[in-house]
């Protein structure tokens, strides 16, 4: 019998009778990481990494019941042994191992292969099946290595300043946001939104080694900001606040700034493709890694990518799940 | 190249125009001077001879790359541009070039008339020597078509700035015959190839929306009513025994209008008349999308001549004796006018737009319901006391359209859109309902605002019923409103009948699949039209 199905509350192991990354609220939910398409309020339980319990406890509310395990550390539910692979996509982002009578069955969320700096980096896992998301599943996205496109964003942070704008960078609170700061540290002082500052705090106090950064208040200096860098979440583009700063100059940190039209689509003034995902080479080589016997592709480009697998050799099936809208569920906070 | 390519990541990395004619301006001072005549070239759509086929380019790619054709044409869906495509999906390049841009551009000339082989030997191993922007740039070179968000009133301005000449001489420069192969940047700015001095036209004068009743405005004896045309404003100005034409868009069109040279020997010099450039046959002015098939051409075909002949309705004088005559008010340039063209030998091609004679509000209410059958858009209503004004001034220019015919339809299908849009499904087709069946009626691209396309969107990746390819099929549940100009029978659509200029008036959230039109009801509006 296989070990995990899919169901419409989301993907389940029946012999160890929980969910992993479940939509619909269920009794146990093992989850991969923080991002809010991959882990919703309701569950009567939850088991993730570490580092992810700051975060959960920061999104959906302090009383829950949360058990939390470092990397690698085995335990056994109802017979199924489950471990923590990291995924690399961001901090406490973890793969989930399941192996019940020998099958191998593994759960990746989602993974990038390219080491962050900040994110316990990702690791292929053997296995006989696979569990894989399809973000970037197209042979245009490749990735150029980080520090090229951090180089491009310090040209254009110090070109801003020498027209007296105001740097304005918009990331996911959770993930992009602590990967710029990081990229960024000791290129100017780094202001940031009260969403990404409180994650923040809370991954100083679980032990995560970030650089300063400054919280943005209302009695932050508009001519501070113009000289440093700020970083807020997506929700806050295009909003009457960013209007109110000094010249301000905006660029999108995503995936999508590959393409000129993802580019030209957002309202910012630039864009750069620097993504959490695994690229198109990323995800192939993942994938032959694990030397898995049967891949399900989940959310993104998942017709193609299977049927690319399915055409290489690879045996693959797409799956519908409800992941892959990190942006829309971005709280607005 | 590396020099041009930083400026296309500079315009791209801004949408502020100011910065954008800032970064032409850097460009026009640091670039070499044989690279600049070919840039202004290209953003001005000077185009050589394509070198090498689309269709070849594109197998000389998918072999590089080593995927199935398939995933290539999956690829160029997602992006919306050939040769964006082939930038970022072949390998990374195994050698350095620091060629120049001219060279490039010289070198893919010399292809021309050399064999297949040859031509492959050379574009691969461009290809493996560029790195991604530089190989989307020389792509473009090949297809000669590169449109990059610089509009050439945009160029003009930053050559202008750059050079301080003024804008419209280096317009009028530009827009003249010159090859960039033989001509310096100097002299090309300097106009030594067209007199410059005859061309500079005048700012149009804008009218605005009505939205209130007529009555409003007062006396009907105060204002003059003309016909409001939907074709392309445009000034024609003789000078010195030269005649220009300049569209709204501040573009010298004079070649795209061969009918209307007659008037470099008729009008008398120092004449600049205002007017609407139209596709006029046997006396009618014929629809808008008659007259997009002359647009934009560079070269002009006969069959092109002969169903989309050209006139020009005239309603305004400018300059009369090389007289400025903006100061005057309407009612004395339109008498200048009507003297100017009744001078004319050629009859017929240009004329008086017509003066719509009424005595009250309400007759002209009337007579405006009229408008679709002599393909107007409604009434112009002009004070005779106004003066030419530059630009839009409130009070004395007035457009008064008609309201658009509207129709309930349902969204069936949608295709991802390009350029801009070519991350999103923003292409809809519409139907509506015949008996239990749904039958398209129209396909519309545009209408919603960034927010809403951003949710259609979302609704049809969840909701797509086939996954190949670059349409879907989605469930009929959507309602749009879409507004059309008109409806004529059509033997080549299913339905029977064909929407003119139809586009989503809204999206009717508050409607179910259930609550659309019927062909019927499209049926009997034809029936009432005809």
């Amino acid at each position: 019998m296989a070990l995990i199905r899919f169901t419409s509350k989301g993907i389940y192991c029946k012999q160890g009778d929980f969910y992993i990354d479940p939509w619909k609220p269920v009794n146990y939910a093992v989850t991969t990481h923080g991002h809010a398409d991959h882990v919703k309020w309701g569950n009567k339980a939850y088991l993730c990494h570490e580092l992810t319990k700051s975060i959960l406890n920061h999104r959906l509310g302090a009383d829950l019941n949360i058990q939390t395990l470092p990397y690698y550390k085995q335990i056994t539910i109802n017979g199924v042994n489950l471990s923590l692979f990291p995924a690399g996509h961001v901090i406490g982002s973890a793969q989930i191992r399941l192996e019940y009578k020998g099958e191998i069955c593994v759960i990746s969320g989602d993974y990038k292969v390219e080491y962050d700096g900040i994110s316990t980096p990702f690791e292929p896992v053997k296995c006989h099946t696979f569990v894989s998301e399809s973000t970037f599943g197209l042979p245009i996205y490749k990735w150029q290595p980080q520090e090229e496109i951090f180089d491009q964003i310090k040209d254009w942070v110090s070109g801003n300043r020498d027209k007296n704008k105001t740097s304005v960078l918009t990331a996911y609170s959770l993930g992009k946001a602590q990967r710029l700061i990081k990229g960024l540290d000791g290129y100017g002082d780094i202001y940031v939104h009260s969403a990404i500052a409180n994650l923040n705090e809370g991954f100083i106090q679980a032990g995560v080694d970030l650089p300063e950064t400054i919280r943005i208040t209302p009695e932050t200096k508009k001519d501070d900001l113009q000289k440093g860098i700020v970083i807020v979440p997506p929700a806050l583009s295009d909003s009457k606040w960013i209007k109110s700063l000094t010249n301000p100059a905006t660029a999108v940190c995503s995936g999508w700034m590959q393409v000129r039209a993802g580019r030209r689509w957002q309202s910012a003034d630039a864009g750069f493709a620097l993504s959490d995902h695994a690229d198109w080479p990323g995800l192939l080589s993942a994938i032959k890694a694990t030397e898995a016997e049967k891949v399900f592709i989940t959310h993104g480009f998942t017709a193609t990518f299977s049927k690319y697998l399915n055409e290489i050799g690879i045996e693959a099936e797409e799956v519908k799940t409800q992941y892959g809208n990190e942006e829309e569920e971005e709280e607005k906070s | 190249m590396k020099r041009f390519a930083e400026l296309i990541q500079q315009l791209e990395t801004s949408n502020k125009t100011n910065d954008k004619i800032a970064a032409l301006v850097d460009y026009f001072n640091e670039a070499d001077d044989l690279d600049k005549p070919y840039v202004i070239a290209m953003f001005t759509g000077k185009r050589p001879k394509r070198p090498v086929s689309t269709a070849l380019i594109k197998l000389w790619a998918i072999e590089l790359c080593g995927l199935p054709e398939w995933l290539f044409t999956e690829s160029y869906h997602n992006v919306g541009d050939l040769s964006e495509t082939i930038a970022l999906i072949l390998p990374p390049p195994v050698q350095v070039s620091n060629r120049k841009l001219h060279e490039w551009i010289k070198d893919l000339a010399l292809l021309n008339g050399q064999d297949d082989s040859y031509k492959k030997a050379f574009i691969v191993n461009a290809w493996n020597s560029l790195e991604t922007r530089e190989r989307f740039i020389f792509n473009k070179l090949i297809s000669g078509n590169f449109r990059i968000g610089v509009s050439n009133k945009m160029l003009v301005n930053a050559l202008a700035k750059q050079s301080t000449t003024e804008s419209s001489k280096i317009m009028h420069s530009i827009m003249g015959k010159w090859e960039p192969s033989a001509i310096t940047y100097t002299d090309l700015i300097a106009g030594v190839h067209v007199n410059t001095d005859n061309s500079w036209p005048y700012p149009f004068c804008l009218a605005y929306a009505l939205e209130s009743e007529p009555a409003s405005l007062g006396e009907p004896k105060e204002w003059q009513a003309e016909w409001k045309w939907d074709g392309i404003r445009g000034q024609i100005i003789k000078r010195n025994g030269e005649l220009f034409i300049w569209s709204r868009g501040e573009e010298l069109v004079t070649d795209q209008f061969p009918e209307l040279h007659f008037m470099a020997n008729e009008l008398p010099d120092g004449t600049v008349l205002d007017g609407e450039i139209l596709s006029v046959k046997e006396g009618k002015v014929q629809a808008f999308s008659i007259l997009q098939q002359r647009l934009n051409r560079k070269t002009i075909n006969k069959s092109q001549l002969n169903d989309a002949p050209i006139g020009f309705y005239t309603y305004d004088l400018l300059e009369h004796n090389g007289r400025d005559l903006r100061e005057e008010p309407l009612a004395t340039r339109r008498k200048l006018l009507e003297q100017t063209i009744q001078q004319l030998q050629t009859r017929d091609i240009v004329t008086l737009s017509p003066i719509v004679t009424f005595s009250d509000w309400t007759s002209l209410a009337t007579l405006r319901e009229g408008s679709r059958e002599l393909n107007s858009e409604g009434i112009m209503l002009k004070k005779l006391d106004s003066l030419y004004h530059s630009g839009r001034k409130r009070g004395d220019w007035w457009k008064w359209k008609i309201n658009p015919y509207t129709v309930d339809t349902v969204m069936i299908y949608a295709q991802k859109g390009s350029g801009r849009r070519a991350n999103f499904y923003t292409d809809y087709t519409f139907a509506v309902r015949d008996g239990d069946k749904l039958i398209t009626v129209a396909k519309a691209y545009s209408g919603l605002t960034d927010a809403e396309i951003k949710e259609v969107d979302n609704f049809v990746k969840k909701n797509a019923v086939e996954k190949f390819g670059p349409v879907r099929t989605v469930k009929p549940e959507l309602v749009f409103e879409i507004a059309f100009e008109g409806i004529a029978e059509s033997k080549r659509h299913k339905a029977g009948l064909a929407l003119r200029f139809p586009r989503i008036a809204r999206w009717r959230k508050d409607k179910k699949a259930d609550e659309i039109n019927t062909l019927d009801d499209l049926r009997q509006l034809l029936q009432s039209t005809l």
